[in-house]
């Protein structure tokens, strides 16, 4: 039997990525190294493993820990009701846990992308009591009460909105990563255009109209929100832009060269 | 992300009450900021007070000039009919930052306390004053093309973000504030926000716990004659390289007064002084345009990358007012 304290033993039995694993999982708890190897040993690490698990299923959404785990709640579980494509749903998640987390994980709702998960990309958009917003930069406790809106929601029935129709025809993707953000924000983008809301290319802000015909420019600066690794923009851009003047028009060459859409 | 408690408050004096009992405890209304720095691990809060439901998110006509939310949304603020035809550069300043979505969650409180976006900050493998007191400055000897060229001290060099903040200052806003006793207090918008000095840490004046409420906007009478030009990288949903909010009130061909601040230049919003004081009294001609932005920009003091934006700086500042003296014919 060695006479080195049994926490360094663990250590030195570890491989290189087993103890990077360990160190992950102490941090993930708020455990500090230090005190970890204070008080450590073989019980006190399947102890934390364990309790790192039972996280880990909070954050992905089990509702109930383990049966194998008596006593182990996350102390900061919020619930959280709220709608979601019409339907009233509850949720009972740590209190980090995302929007789009919450939709993807807990609900099984994946339209709503993890790009960027940092606001930079726009693909987790999704609509909150109608308005477009980043799903990833919203926590779930904020949206109690709330309307969320995804693009499984925007169908009615198996009649496509006409945005996605229009994304379709128009050959508005190509992987389309980006597409189920990029409709959601498009439909919102027609309602602000009808509510008369300005943006930065919009000429004369100080004056207020009912609503906003859009030129390709503006189509363009609204959309800057969504990114499209792709590049299928000039496509994307003329998909908003038959659903918004209402005046269907034929996919043509130069949209899918982007000479098209490229025109300011 | 650290783990953290939230609780949902509904009214100020509490949500104050309990930020003030916890030096880790933050304010959470858009989140569009604080969330990305929790997930980079640059901020790590025990606690948020949820303050997006207080009553706080109005915007209405107040002594003469309008008073704006401490919690109205940024898209709503941008698009309110008093703010469009009284304030119309502080509509073009918040259309100008993030994209549609941000804007619809981000308020008006959240727009003034957001942080930097030097990598350095961002980055945690990297010393940053500001993040880490006394760690050091990485953007000093590293990459400083984004940062600033006035006002910077040894120990940060980084620039405010803000848009909306550059033009608040050009119309001398005033920032309401609840403290922790629950007295109010007014700042005016150019004691806002701070330069670096020796405590970077801290990017404005505001105690912990101190909330802000409302923003006032004084009569403006720049309004037919303002623009807000934002120059960056790319032509949208980019931080700005250099910006200008620039009003003038003209009588004639006479700038009577006028107001220009900049952004993405220094540590806080930059009022451009040198060129308002040069500028006052004068024809309004490219050649003085000029002049007046040589006056402002001379002075500045870039740093390794960052030259170019004194050029950019000038050349902004004369596009901008051009725009503000001539709003249908540019």
């Amino acid at each position: 039997m060695s006479d080195k304290p049994p926490d360094e033993i663990i250590y030195e039995e570890l491989t290189l990525d087993e103890s990077a694993l360990l160190e992950e999982v102490l941090s993930e708890l708020g455990e500090s190294r230090r005190r970890f190897i204070g008080q450590s040993s073989m019980a006190v690490l399947s102890a934390l493993v364990l309790e790192f698990v039972a996280k880990r299923n909070a954050l992905a959404g089990t509702l109930e820990p383990p049966a194998y785990l008596p006593g182990v709640a996350d102390e900061n579980a919020v619930k959280v009701a709220f709608r979601v494509n019409g339907l009233e749903k509850a949720v009972s998640v740590d209190s980090r846990v995302t929007l789009l987390d919450a939709l993807r994980e807990t609900l099984g709702i994946t339209g709503p992308k993890k790009g960027c998960d940092h606001g930079q990309c726009g693909a987790c958009t999704v609509m909150v009591d109608g308005r477009r917003v980043l799903s990833c930069l919203t926590l779930t406790a904020q949206c109690e009460g709330r309307d969320v809106t995804t693009i499984e929601g925007i169908a009615k029935g198996d009649k496509l909105h006409p945005m996605q129709a229009a994304f379709i025809k128009h050959d508005g993707f190509q992987c389309g990563f980006c597409t189920p953000g990029q409709i959601c924000s498009a439909v919102a983008l027609l309602q602000e255009a009808k509510n008369g809301e300005a943006s930065y290319v919009t000429p004369d802000v100080a004056r207020k109209t009912a609503s906003v015909q859009l030129s390709d420019e503006e189509i363009r600066e609204r959309m800057s929100g969504n990114l499209c690794r792709c590049g299928a923009y000039p496509n994307i851009v003329a998909a908003i832009r038959e659903v918004h003047t209402g005046r269907p028009t034929d996919p043509v060459p130069g949209e899918i060269a982007g000479s098209k859409g490229g025109a300011v | 992300m650290k783990p953290f408690k939230y609780t949902r408050v509904t009214d100020a004096t509490a949500a104050v009450r309990n930020v003030s009992a916890n030096k880790d405890a933050r304010f959470l209304a858009g989140g569009t900021n604080l969330l990305d720095l929790m997930k980079e691990g640059v901020d790590d809060p025990t606690e948020l007070i949820d303050i997006a439901r207080l009553p706080l998110a109005q915007v209405r006509s107040a002594n003469g000039g309008v008073q704006i939310g401490a919690l109205a949304k940024n898209t709503d603020t941008a698009n309110h009919p008093l703010i469009r035809q009284n304030y119309p550069m502080l509509t073009q300043a918040i259309l100008a930052g993030a994209s549609p979505q941000i804007r619809n969650m981000a308020t008006n409180g959240g727009n003034l306390m957001q942080r930097t976006r030097c990598t350095y900050f961002y980055d945690v493998s990297t010393p940053c004053n500001k993040r880490e007191p006394g760690s050091g400055c990485g953007a000093m000897e590293g990459i400083n093309r984004n940062h600033a060229v006035f006002g910077w001290s040894q120990k940060c060099v980084a620039v405010h973000p803000s848009d909306m903040c550059v033009a608040l200052l050009a119309l001398d806003a005033v920032v309401k504030v609840q403290d922790p006793s629950g007295k109010q207090r007014s700042i005016p918008f150019s004691e806002f926000h701070r330069l670096p000095g020796d405590a970077p840490e801290n990017d404005n004046n505001l105690k912990h716990g101190e909330l802000i409420t409302a923003i006032e906007l004084p009569k403006s009478n720049v309004a037919a004659h303002s623009y807000y030009l934002k120059i960056r990288d790319r032509s949208s949903y980019a931080f700005a390289l250099v910006s200008v909010a620039a009003g003038l009130e003209m009588n004639g061909s006479t700038i009577r007064s006028c107001r220009i601040a900049m952004g993405g230049v220094a540590h806080k919003p930059w009022r451009a002084a040198a060129a308002e004081k040069y500028l006052t009294g004068k024809t309004a001609t490219d050649e003085n345009f000029r002049a007046a932005a040589e006056a402002e920009m001379n002075a500045a003091k870039p740093l390794e990358h960052n030259k170019f934006k004194v050029e950019l700086g000038k050349r902004a500042i004369v596009h901008a007012l051009r725009r503000a003296a001539n709003p249908k014919t540019v």
